[in-house]
């Protein structure tokens, strides 16, 4: 029975209920499940050909789409009968997890959900068109049921889609600072892509802990590979470079691109704090000479 | 609390404990302005290692003594500032403006000795 209350047709089917209720809603089910059970392969095989019609699931095959549907509509008739959702959670949380990597949209996994609730509501109709007050009373136990299913399979999808995109975000988090010792008390600090103002931050922390841990005198940050970055950014960058100085260590950027160049210039960075070379050999070759490093051929050495 | 101030050769050395009060900060000024020319010190050595919090008025007490002793003729080298400490005196403004900052204790005695060899 629904828990809505107050429209109209709700209040007419619950008095319906009073006068004429012989069967308990869960003996409604009951009858509901058995009809969908009935019907099976009938309306199994009209949702696959409804789906197809939509063009939905277009990144699957015939043969996938029509297995797929089958123990979908097992476990929507299941979470029906025993309207425990558990299952079926734990069902559309491995679905998503076997077809997100196939490139499946949010709006088709929900479409067809709503699909087979649309293909099961019209069953209904045909099957009780002679009844009016029945199928009133029949639809009131299916749509809450079959709402919470689309609801519970949606919800299962989005969650699956998001711990996947976490997870690669962290992936690319860890992936996308390192800082490497190239000789002794000399770091690099190479950065590519975009920079936003966590990973500035991350970039930050990651960067002091290793100039400590490195023991490091020279750092050299290479953004030859950062197309732009906002003034926030830029005054982050310049904040990592007063930072380490405190802790001892000289800062040399390197691959400024010329919209970099345009952004520092415009937020006015005091230029006689940055030390900066063009490309990063160039920045090395310095870092080098600061720790008076010299490096010669084995021919001059002759 | 009171700061000690420790003679190494021609440095004098002063450690940071962890909670020290404004007027602690005052008297270590005056004590290391005062030392350095009665004790001929060259160098001047401040660790804040057990700083995890650098306020504007710490901050700047450590500016004051490093331009002071420097008019009295000897150089400072602040050490041991923490990461997330250098960070935050960073997004403050605090960026101690030409004082010289080294890693930790180790390496602003290789500096000073470095320096002295420089210009005797």
């Amino acid at each position: 029975m629904s828990k809505r209350e107050g429209t109209s047709r709700d209040l007419e089917a619950r008095s319906n209920l009073e006068l004429v209720g012989s069967e308990a809603p869960s003996e409604l089910l009951r009858e509901l499940v058995a009809h969908l059970r009935q019907n099976r392969t009938l309306l199994r095989e009209e949702w696959v050909v409804r789906i197809s019609e939509t063009r939905l699931l277009t990144a699957m095959t015939k043969e996938e789409i029509f297995a797929e549907a089958t123990s979908v509509y097992d476990s929507y008739v299941e979470a029906l009968e025993t309207e425990a959702f558990e299952a079926l959670q734990a069902y559309a949380r491995n679905l998503s997890e076997r077809i997100i990597p196939r490139g499946v949209e949010t709006h088709e996994v929900v479409g067809i959900v709503l699909l087979l609730r649309d293909v099961l509501a019209r069953s209904l109709f045909a099957k009780y068109q002679t009844d009016f007050k029945k199928l009133n009373r029949i639809l009131d136990a299916y749509e809450p049921a079959a709402n919470r299913i689309a609801n519970t399979v949606a919800v299962g999808f989005v969650q699956e889609r998001e711990r996947v995109i976490r997870q690669q975000q962290e992936a690319i988090r860890e992936l996308s600072t390192p800082v490497l010792q190239v000789r002794e008390r000399l770091l690099i600090l190479p950065i590519i892509g975009v920079i936003d103002p966590q990973r500035a931050r991350q970039l930050t922390e990651q960067l002091l802990r290793g100039i400590r841990t490195n023991r490091a005198k020279v750092v050299v940050i290479d953004i030859t590979g950062v197309a732009a970055m906002d003034v926030t950014v830029a005054n982050h960058l310049v904040q990592t470079v007063e930072a380490s100085r405190l802790l001892g260590a000289t800062v040399i950027v390197t691959g400024l691109s010329p919209e970099i160049a345009q952004t520092l210039v415009t937020i006015g960075v005091d230029l006689g704090k940055m030390n900066t070379v063009g490309d990063l050999q160039g920045g090395i070759e310095q870092a080098e000479r600061l720790l008076g490093y010299k490096v010669v051929t084995l021919a001059e050495t002759r | 609390m009171e700061v000690p101030i420790l003679k190494q050769g021609e440095v004098l050395i002063a450690t940071f404990q962890a909670a020290l009060s404004d007027a602690d900060l005052e008297h270590l000024r005056r004590g290391l302005v005062q030392q350095v020319v009665k004790l001929r010190s060259r160098g001047v050595i401040v660790d804040v290692t057990a700083m995890d919090v650098m306020d504007s008025f710490a901050s700047r007490t450590l500016r004051e003594i490093a331009h002071m002793i420097r008019l009295r003729g000897a150089e400072t080298v602040i050490v041991g500032i923490q990461p997330e400490v250098a960070f935050a005196m960073v997004q403050l403004g605090l960026t101690l403006e030409d004082v010289v900052t080294a890693l930790d204790l180790e390496e602003g005695l290789a500096y000073l000795t470095q320096k002295f060899k420089n210009t005797d």
